[in-house]
């Protein structure tokens, strides 16, 4: 890796400031895709600003009917955690199905939204789960926070402190792993929260997205068969040597349908 | 506790490999080391307008940065075969690029630091103008008329190589009632081993003498190649070490540029010059596994009795040709095309093509996967066409157990087996006849499930040196062993095989406590340093035991026959009138016996001791030449169940039989089996070695891309062993190393086209290949 400074942040405030005054500076949550990044000399911030000490931004509450997941809270924690596993069982089913029990272990929810990985898992919950994300300076609604691959509404400098999930009536996850990364090639998170039906897809495309057709179908009927003959077009899905744009599109329908049957 | 032949004993070396205890080459850090990092070529193919490093040599730490002008003059790495000793399109391969870049990993430059970051950065900084050309990726593009030639050759064929009775097989087609015919490809793998290369080279000017540290499978070959055809140093001033290393799968056979670099730069220098790869770069630059394009025909009367097999086969060399590329798709690859059956005409063509990719050599199996791969999908295949149930099938065309030694019609004759006997006890291992009941149930889930054979036979414990040189090794491949006893008795085993990960200090001391009759923890197996071993040809092909085993064995017996003759004395008995037993030289008849331990002092201490007719000592070296390869077989019966929507297929059911011969130790034997089917279950359905067709860039350079087998991937194993024993080595052994791997990509692909009802999906089939196979077989 290139040179860096390192600064281990004392509270939020201090990491923000810390940003300001850098000329291009990374913040370290858990590291999982920062390090190999470094490693291969991908990047190269001026400084490296590490928010392991910030008890802030670790752990998980309930408030206001909404089960509160502190931004440095570890995929594992989320898994292990009754607050979530007992109101949105899906939300730790997910958290359970990321990478190995070494990212579960530092991966952070908050370092894995801030990223945007296409293929990462939390954007399916945090769009598909209508979450609202924390930040240390306002609140950034789920459908607005993904903007592009690797792309979101975050300004420069802003730090993701925590995401808010509504429990919703029923859920479900169902993801089709890269074989070699466990990344999702695609993952469908439904959920149904009164009137409102949210399908999220994450792995597919260049970035989360909704597929309003199955949400429409499954408002009027939640039930596997109504998604079943409702596909995505291939056009624009990513295309690797895992999978082609087809077979995603195709994956789409089966796994939204299957998530539909697991939320029951 | 036994730990003789024949004892499951707890491998001696893991406590230090689990310790954090072994001495891998990364480990060692020599006094005054500097660190060199390669700059590697970011295209596939180009002319070298200029390497410009005088901004990397100005960097701070850098020690040196040598491009390929400096090394003019010094040999090119050499290739160690050609078939049947050509003619074959040699070309030079330089240590670095002299002009022309070949593929995205050949080497430019390398610059040597204080530290391994300083030699980084200063390798970003060497400036590299490459004339790109466009590149051959693939074997169809490099055949193409008017491509770009590699080489300066007139196109980018390397050689042209046929086996067997063309005209016996073509008047077998002539009067077959059908023919079986299948286009395969054997996938491309990159190896994998959990220990990257490494090397460091290291110059001493008092004694004009140098010494390579190098992650090898076989450091005396090493020695001999580099040494002799390219820096021209002599044996005697040149130590090849190769200490713990952490896994080859043929991958560390080859002489490669970077040992050679480093050995040559610790001279210029003059201090140890060091390198280790990283994972991408063992990607890039490791050599490759498999990749073959072939077509099989095969002809049979309507009852499925075998007539003549015809193979043509496309070999992927890759830009250069590796140490033993061209044996692996020849002679490794169309002798054991007759298989377990009595298919009386087989011919088989193989041409050798270089492409822009990474150089091809042996991977795990090594020409036998590919063998077993394409006749057991023809075999099973043609069970399906002729509507033969496929274990039937496979019985009518056995090679009777009577009729052994048996000669094929591809040069080898196999020495011992009972294949029907394998094949029924795998059968009725795995079930077979409930498997219709399972099916029907798979398919009340909404499962497609399917059942696969795969009988295989490897040619092991390499080779009689004759046929060697006849076929067109440049080496004999004997095997080196020296046995020396200490004076009290306990016992140092000089092996030249190299053990990484087979359990060599094992495996050898069991057979030392053996036959000696002395305890298991007084014999330890040293190994990987030709300073300290006589001689030796290493560990591929499953040889170890069969070869380096053997070579124990003949020391042992001279220890044992010296041992009499001082025990006689001792004794004052005739020396025919020894016995030794347990550990015991024994007066026949009588009560009267020495320990061996005793003998041992005396040899060392010879106040009583027939010194006119003996020297001291009990030091016995032994060369071991095999008069035939060994020939393991097996069956291997795999059940998958697919699901039908997304394409994915997990394995439920995996049997093995497996005749290996006798076995020294049946849990290292177990551990191999497991590896070598975690091996083929990889190729057959995880990994996907894959370059970009126009850029030549490797798309599966990472982990993150390039999916090796893991736990949750693979079912528990039912593995048996039969034996039926080698009747030409002492231990009667075989070889167990790569079975696994030879047998199961066949065994898994006939189980999921069986389950899918379709002729065939490619390797590896993934979730993706099976869903579009299901797709096209639904819509025809």
């Amino acid at each position: 890796m290139y040179e860096f400074n390192y600064r281990r942040a004392s509270s939020v405030s201090d990491a923000v400031a810390s940003s300001g005054q850098s000329d291009d500076a990374s913040y370290l949550a858990g590291g999982m895709t920062l390090i190999p990044v470094l490693k291969f000399r991908l990047a190269s911030p001026s400084d490296i600003i590490d928010l392991a000490g910030l008890g802030e931004l670790k752990g998980i509450r309930t408030e206001n009917g909404a089960v509160v997941v502190g931004a440095m809270t570890t995929h594992a924690e989320v898994a292990g955690s009754s607050e979530v596993r007992q109101p949105i069982p899906a939300l730790a089913d997910l958290a359970e199905s990321i990478g190995d029990p070494q990212v579960r272990n530092r991966g952070t929810i908050g370092g894995s939204i801030a990223n945007a990985d296409p293929a990462a898992d939390y954007p399916a919950a945090v769009v598909g789960l209508g979450a609202t994300v924390h930040t240390n300076s306002r609140t950034i609604g789920a459908d607005d926070f993904f903007t592009d691959m690797f792309e979101t509404a975050l300004e420069p400098g802003e730090l993701v402190t925590a995401v808010s999930f509504p429990v919703p009536d029923r859920a479900a996850y169902m993801k089709f792993p890269n074989p070699a990364s466990r990344y999702a090639i695609v993952g469908v998170m439904v959920s149904q929260s009164g009137e409102e039906v949210r399908v999220a897809v994450t792995g597919a495309g260049g970035s989360v997205f909704r597929v309003p057709e199955m949400e429409q179908a499954l408002a009027v009927n939640f039930a596997p068969e109504a998604v079943a003959g409702i596909s995505v077009s291939a056009d624009g899905l990513n295309e690797d040597i895992h999978a082609s744009p087809e077979y995603r599109a195709h994956l789409v329908t089966v796994m939204a349908r299957r998530a539909v049957a697991a939320a029951g | 506790m036994d730990t003789g032949i024949g004892a499951a004993v707890t491998r001696k070396e893991d406590f230090r490999f689990l310790t954090g205890q072994g001495n891998y080459t990364d480990d060692i850090a020599r006094p005054g080391q500097a660190h060199a990092v390669f700059v590697r070529s970011v295209v596939a193919h180009a002319n070298l307008r200029s390497v410009d490093t005088e901004a990397a040599s100005a960097m701070p730490g850098v020690v040196a940065v040598f491009t390929g002008d400096d090394l003019e003059g010094v040999g090119g790495v050499p290739c160690g075969f050609a078939p049947d000793g050509g003619p074959m399109n040699e070309p030079p391969r330089p240590v670095l690029a002299q002009g022309k870049v070949r593929f995205v990993g050949d080497m430019v430059a390398m610059v040597i630091a204080e530290t391994l970051e300083q030699a980084r950065d200063a390798a970003e900084a060497v400036d590299v103008d490459y004339n790109e050309i466009p590149a051959v990726v693939s074997m169809e593009a490099a055949q193409a008329e008017g491509a770009p030639t590699l080489h300066d050759l007139d196109d980018n064929s390397c050689f042209s190589w046929g086996i067997g009775d063309a005209e016996a097989t073509d008047a077998a087609f002539a009067r077959a009632d059908h023919v079986t015919t299948l286009e395969l490809v054997n996938n491309r793998k990159c190896p994998n081993a959990i220990e990257p290369r490494a090397a460091i080279g290291e110059y001493d000017s008092a004694h004009d003498s140098y010494t390579l540290y190098t992650t090898s499978q076989n450091p005396h070959v090493i020695r001999l190649l580099m040494g002799a055809f390219v820096l021209g140093i002599p044996e005697h001033k040149l130590r090849v070490v190769s200490p713990d290393v952490g896994g080859g799968f043929g991958s560390k056979i080859p002489h490669y540029p970077e040992e050679i670099a480093v050995t040559w730069a610790g001279k210029q220098v003059g201090r140890p010059v060091k390198w280790t790869a990283e994972r991408t770069e063992s990607f890039l630059s490791d050599t490759h596994g498999r990749d073959h394009i072939t077509r099989v025909e095969l002809a049979c009367t309507s009852d499925g009795e075998f007539l003549g097999l015809r193979v043509h086969t496309q070999a992927n060399m890759g830009a250069y040709l590796s140490t033993f590329g061209p044996l692996i798709p020849t002679y490794l690859y169309g002798t054991l095309l007759a298989g377990l059956y009595t298919t009386p005409a087989i011919r088989c063509d193989v041409v050798g093509v270089f492409t822009n990719t990474a150089p091809v050599d042996a991977e795990r199996g090594a020409g036998r996967p590919e063998a077993t791969f394409l006749l057991e999908r023809v075999v099973e295949t043609a069970a399906r066409e002729l509507g033969i149930d496929p274990v039937e099938l496979r019985r009518r065309n056995f090679i009777p157990a009577d009729a052994l030694p048996y000669q094929t019609p591809v040069i080898v004759q196999y020495d011992s087996g009972n294949y029907e006997g394998v094949l029924d006890r795998a059968a009725e291992a795995a079930d077979y006849a409930g498997f219709a009941r399972r099916r029907e149930e798979a398919r009340s889930r909404g499962r497609l499930r399917g059942i696969g054979f795969a009988g295989y036979i490897e040619a092991c414990g390499m080779a009689p040196s004759n046929i060697a040189g006849i076929i067109g090794a440049r080496a004999g491949l004997f095997e080196a062993a020296q046995v020396r006893v200490h004076p009290t008795g306990s016992v140092s085993v000089y092996t030249g095989s190299h053990s990484h990960g087979q359990g060599h200090e094992t495996t050898f001391a069991q057979i030392v406590s053996d036959r000696l009759g002395i305890p298991f923890e007084n014999v330890d197996v040293v190994h990987g340093d030709t300073d300290q071993i006589p001689f030796g040809m290493g560990t591929y092909g499953s040889r170890s035991l069969a070869v380096g085993g053997s070579a124990i064995c003949k020391a042992l017996d001279k220890i044992i026959a010296k041992g009499k003759k001082i025990a006689a004395h001792a004794l004052e008995a005739g020396e025919s009138d020894i016995d030794f037993e347990s550990g015991e030289f024994r007066v026949r008849g009588t009560d009267k016996s020495v320990g061996f331990g005793d003998i041992a002092l005396s040899a060392y201490v010879p106040h009583n001791y027939p010194l006119e007719e003996l020297e001291p000592g009990l030091d016995e070296g032994a060369f071991y030449d095999p008069a035939n390869f060994t020939f393991p077989a097996g069956c291997h019966i795999c059940e998958v169940e697919v699901d039908p929507e997304t394409g994915t297929t997990q394995i439920v059911n995996w049997n093995a039989v497996d005749d290996f011969g006798k076995i020294v130790n049946p849990m290292i034997v177990d551990g191999q089996v497991h590896g070598g089917i975690a091996h083929g279950v990889g190729q057959a359905m995880l990994e996907n070695c894959a370059y970009d067709e126009e850029s030549g860039q490797l798309l599966s350079g990472s982990l993150t891309d390039y999916c090796i087998p893991r736990a949750d991937d693979l079912p528990s194993f039912h593995i048996e062993t039969t034996e039926t024993p080698c009747p030409h080595n002492p231990l009667g052994v075989k070889g167990c190393g790569e079975a696994g791997a030879i047998a199961a990509p066949a065994a898994l692909i006939n189980a999921i086209t069986d389950a899918i009802g379709v002729a065939h999906v490619d390797m590896p089939a993934t979730p993706e290949k099976v869903w579009a196979a299901l797709q096209s077989a639904q819509g025809e």
